[in-house]
């Protein structure tokens, strides 16, 4: 994951890519002091952005309608049970 | 003419007379009456479906064959289209198209002739769509790892949709787009494609929310009511979809065409949404596991380099003991110093004392009086010397100029003369001295020079060959004298006066002289 997209641009498995890289980074230990600090932001950072998406966890329903044509013409709310 | 008389009108005798309607009309009732249900069993043969909706086809088996006719509203009732090639069982009645004379079979139904045919026809679509490469395994695109939204393809009501939500609910909830459509008879296969289609349609950001990804869904039923799924149709739509695409049609064992072309195969609807979703709490738990490591790494990294510390501060001396020597070194100095400084102040005042002692104005001022006492004399003596000095210099030159005459000259000049005639005497005798030097020398050197000169030689046994007036060093030389002499070193011999001897060579030894 290249360093250059912001995270906020990142999708969810983009992220966590990332953030398993920072882990592995750490723990194998084989980072200077200041940078160890950089990539422990980074990943705090990067948590909080799965997070965000993992709390996004909306449950939306519609079911298409179609016009006479078979086109989508809106939708309706679908209940499935 | 009496040929003539027996018209053609008298053939056939009281036979009644049809016109051609009456006669069409006669065996249309015979056929439609005869006819009107039968089952036949057969391949189709050239399909068309004019724009009107019906369908014309040719059944036939490997001798006849028979037109057959379905209607529009009949057609589109059939839960398997007839296509070229397939076996079938018709059910339908005989008519017949007066017009053209012509009779054919208007069909009610048509049905794959058992399944063995159904399974041939597929088995042929999906030979000509995998040598499309349809089915190529780089063609399947990789499915989303957490899509936003999820668009389905299946029948709005039943358990399909139902298990499909229920499961999302369970895993990771999404927002979710619903394209409700048949999910068999022959509406299915054009909604499903259609489905499939619209989606692709939509525009990221548009009045509807894209999918990114799309399932395509039914639940079980035999293998007619899945038919729809095995149609090329859909199986076409699901190929050309840009989006990724899961397919899961059926039980388990049930594998339709659309599954071939999909990116990924479910078993069943359920199953679908699983491989469409992670599971939220266990991405939440690995997230919770991740922050924990990071922070355990950190921490660790903390400790060990804090221990790394530590060790190295240990090992460095303690600051004090660095300093104790100098400190000591600046005490002992400090100590020192106003001491020193004290007898340095004493010398210095004592030598100050010694000068300023004897420094009083009346040493200075007598001191100016002799110094003042002593120009003063200088000047007074300063003319007076001035005159004794022209004085004393006149009476210099006038000596000089009186003791100025020609007899110390000539004195000078009969010395010089006694002084040549010493000297040209000492010449003549150093040059006869000199001379008789060279004369003594130059007898020693003729002595040498006898000793080196050839004669010597001659003494101790050569000799030497002439030859007219030279001297012959060679055979060739000595062959070519008109005669020869030998010089030994008591005289000359002549030999001969011709051709001289063969071993007249240069110094012959005397012994060998003797030979000739």
């Amino acid at each position: 994951m290249s360093e250059t997209t912001p995270i906020e641009a990142m999708t969810f498995e983009q992220a966590m890519a990332e953030l398993e890289q920072v882990v592995g980074q750490l723990e194998r230990g084989d980072v200077a002091l200041e940078a160890s600090i950089d990539l422990y932001d980074r990943g705090a950072k990067l948590r909080a952005h799965c997070e965000a998406k993992l709390k996004d966890a909306e449950e939306k329903v519609a079911a298409i309608t179609l016009d006479g044509d078979g086109n989508p013409a809106g939708t309706k709310p679908l209940d499935a049970g | 003419m009496d040929l003539f008389d027996d018209g053609p009108e008298d053939v056939g005798g009281n036979a009644p007379e049809f016109t051609v309607t009456e006669l069409s009309g006669a065996v249309k009732r015979t056929i439609e009456g005869e006819f009107s249900f039968v089952r036949v069993r057969g391949e189709v043969g050239r399909v068309s479906r004019p724009r009107s909706g019906h369908i014309y086809l040719d059944l036939k088996d490997d001798k006849s064959v028979i037109a057959a006719i379905m209607w529009k509203g009949v057609a589109s009732r059939q839960q398997t289209q007839p296509e070229e090639g397939m076996e079938v069982i018709a059910t339908g009645k005989m008519t017949t198209f007066p017009g053209q004379s012509k009779y054919q079979l208007v069909l009610e139904e048509i049905r794959p002739a058992g399944a063995g045919a159904l399974m041939a026809m597929l088995e042929k679509r999906k030979a000509l769509l995998q040598s499309e490469g349809l089915f190529a395994p780089e063609r399947k695109k990789k499915l989303p790892y957490l899509p936003d939204v999820i668009g389905v393809v299946t029948s709005p009501s039943g358990a399909v949709i139902r298990d499909i939500l229920h499961r999302l609910r369970d895993r990771f909830p999404r927002k979710v787009l619903v394209w409700p459509v048949a999910v068999q008879g022959t509406k299915c296969a054009p909604e499903v494609a259609r489905a499939i289609e619209g989606f692709n349609a939509m525009t990221p950001g548009g009045a509807l929310p894209r999918p990114d990804l799309l399932i395509v869904a039914r639940g079980g039923g035999s293998v007619e009511d899945l038919w729809g799924f095995n149609e090329e149709l859909v199986a076409r739509a699901a190929a050309a979809s840009d989006i990724p695409l899961i397919s899961a049609v059926g039980h388990e064992t049930d594998t339709t065409l659309i599954d071939f072309v999909s990116d990924m195969r479910a078993p069943t609807p359920t199953a679908a949404a699983e491989l469409a979703v992670p599971v939220r709490m266990e991405l939440l738990a690995g997230l919770r596991d991740y922050n924990a490591r990071i922070t355990r790494a950190v921490g660790q990294r903390l400790d060990q380099r804090g221990q790394r510390l530590r060790d190295v501060s240990r090992a460095l001396p303690r600051a004090d003991t660095l300093l104790e020597g100098p400190r000591q070194r600046l005490d002992i100095q400090g100590d020192k110093l106003p001491l020193a400084l004290r007898r340095l102040v004493d010398q210095q005042r004592l030598r100050l004392s010694e000068s300023a002692g004897s420094l009083r104005p009346s040493v200075l001022g007598r001191a100016i009086a002799v110094e003042r006492g002593r120009v003063s004399d200088r000047a007074m003596r300063l003319s007076p010397a001035l005159a004794r000095l022209v004085a004393t210099r006149r009476e210099a030159l006038a000596r000089r100029s009186d003791g100025l005459s020609l007899r110390p000259i000539r004195r000078e000049i009969s010395a010089q003369s006694d002084r040549l005639t010493g000297l040209s005497r000492r010449l003549d005798e150093a040059q006869n001295q000199r001379i008789a030097e060279i004369r003594q020398r130059l007898g020693a050197l003729d002595r040498l020079r006898e000793t080196l000169g050839y004669k010597e030689t001659l003494r101790r046994g050569y000799a030497v060959v002439h030859g007219d007036g030279h001297v012959v060093t060679n055979k060739a030389a000595a062959e070519a004298a008109s005669g020869l002499e030998i010089e030994f070193a008591d005289g000359k011999m002549r030999i001969g006066g011709g051709p001289s001897p063969r071993k007249a060579a240069k110094k012959p030894k005397p012994e060998q002289g003797s030979l000739f």
